[in-house]
């Protein structure tokens, strides 16, 4: 996913809804890279997880389509890392929530085979389940 | 010390040995831990939300239960109820209004009146029994066993719930140390395995498992210690796909801390339970002489 960055993409209204659903204050954010430094899922995604917020403070909506927010775990090594106190771990939760709330969901649970249903730990189905469905 | 005992959904399925083997050793440790006669799912991941009341019913209701079989303490072994049930617990009892909302909507429930502490059983280990104690009942001393503890993410993160330093954590070191076991000190201890991205992306997870699991080895490590059923899924059965996707890489066991400490307390083998792990720890009990060689595990000779 590319991400062009300029005050005309300014979207306040992505900013205020995803600042009520994760509670935090994203302008609090500064940009030191110290969470995405530490993401042990940064290999795989397509912006780094500060760019993320960086997205959501310009309002650009485009990060909504990005894999980077379902990319994360919810480890909380961003949580507990973030000089500024910023929990990422929420502001990822809030984006997801902005796709899934509209009834759509991640994955598409019909796929998954007899086989895996039958070797995935009830752990991990109601856990994924929770995070990508709606 | 006795407390009221919720076990989640794994434990009754694929991590069995994870029950049997906590419960025996926690017995043996004079901790009498009773199953809630009802309990329902934790929800496995706590709704990161603000204000999403509704997902801490599952929580909620199991310290109903808790409080209706008379217990104000109750005891868990899956990380992943832990951090579930522990933020649930902590913000019902921070903030009345919110207690208040969700006692009315369960108005079927007796009100639940945000006195239940719960524990994991490593911090029952640490603060109740406490190491020497653990120390002095020792048969079985696993001497000469390399462990690399594995933390993952839900036992010491976020701070206001962790059981221990979310950097630099000691709990399952010490515990370790007091059943005689080598301690391997992995740096990727808290890295996360990946967790429910094993259901729809497993190559991400067998990238994981890889890293992990090689770190431990590549310090020595014989086998991967940990409390989460649903990291030991990932660390433990994906190394199966990881030795597809990645020819050169050469696993280890992964076992569960109550297993080990079982085993020390010179537990019998049907309630530790190595057999149902993916990949066989008794080859290497046995290389250490912690286990003999033919010793009867199951009908099986070690």
């Amino acid at each position: 996913m590319k991400l062009r960055l300029s005050v005309t993409t300014t979207n306040s209204a992505l900013l205020a809804k995803v600042e009520e659903i994760s509670g935090e204050n994203l302008s609090k954010c500064y940009h030191c890279g110290k969470c995405s430094a530490g993401c042990p899922s940064l290999t795989n995604m397509d912006c780094l997880p500060n760019q993320v917020i960086r997205a959501v403070q310009l309002g650009d909506e485009k990060v909504l389509e990005s894999e980077t927010i379902w990319l994360c775990a919810s480890c909380f090594t961003c949580a507990v890392r973030c000089p500024r106190g910023v929990d990422l771990s929420k502001i990822m939760e809030a984006l997801r929530l902005l796709t899934l709330r509209k009834d759509v969901n991640h994955i598409e649970v019909k796929e998954l085979t007899q086989e895996e249903l039958d070797e995935l730990p009830p752990i991990a189905l109601v856990s994924n389940f929770r995070k990508m469905t709606s | 010390m006795n407390l009221a005992y919720y076990p989640g959904c794994t434990l009754k399925n694929q991590g069995l040995g994870f029950e049997t083997s906590a419960l025996a050793a926690a017995q043996a440790l004079d901790i009498e831990m009773k199953e809630l006669d009802r309990w329902n799912c934790c929800g496995t991941v706590f709704s990161l939300a603000d204000e999403d009341l509704m997902h801490y019913l599952a929580p909620m209701r199991n310290f109903v239960r808790v409080q209706e079989e008379g217990f104000d303490k109750v005891v868990t072994l899956c990380s992943m109820c832990y951090n579930t049930m522990k933020r649930t617990e902590q913000i019902v009892k921070d903030d009345p209004e919110k207690l208040k909302t969700i006692n009315e909507f369960m108005y079927r429930e007796e009100d639940y009146r945000g006195e239940v502490k719960l524990f994991h059983l490593l911090e029952l280990f640490r603060d109740e029994i406490g190491y020497e104690e653990i120390k002095k009942r020792v048969i079985r001393p696993l001497r000469g066993l390399k462990v690399a503890p594995y933390y993952g993410c839900m036992l010491t993160r976020p701070k206001e719930i962790g059981i221990d330093d979310w950097e630099e954590p000691r709990i399952m070191e010490d515990l370790l140390s007091a059943i005689d076991a080598e301690v391997v000190k992995d740096p990727l201890r808290g890295e996360c395995c990946g967790a429910y991205h094993t259901v729809n992306a497993k190559e991400l997870v067998t990238e994981r498992t890889r890293m992990i699991v090689s770190s431990a080895k590549k310090r020595g490590a014989d086998c991967i210690m940990l409390s989460c059923p649903l990291c030991e899924f990932n660390l433990d059965l994906r190394q199966r796909d990881t030795a597809k996707e990645y020819t050169d890489f050469v696993g280890i066991p992964v076992v569960y801390f109550t297993q080990l400490l079982a085993l020390a307390l010179g537990l019998t083998e049907d309630v530790c339970r190595f057999d149902l792990h993916y990949i066989d720890p008794y080859p290497v009990l046995v290389e250490k002489n912690i286990i003999e060689e033919g010793e009867e595990v199951h009908g099986k000779k070690a």
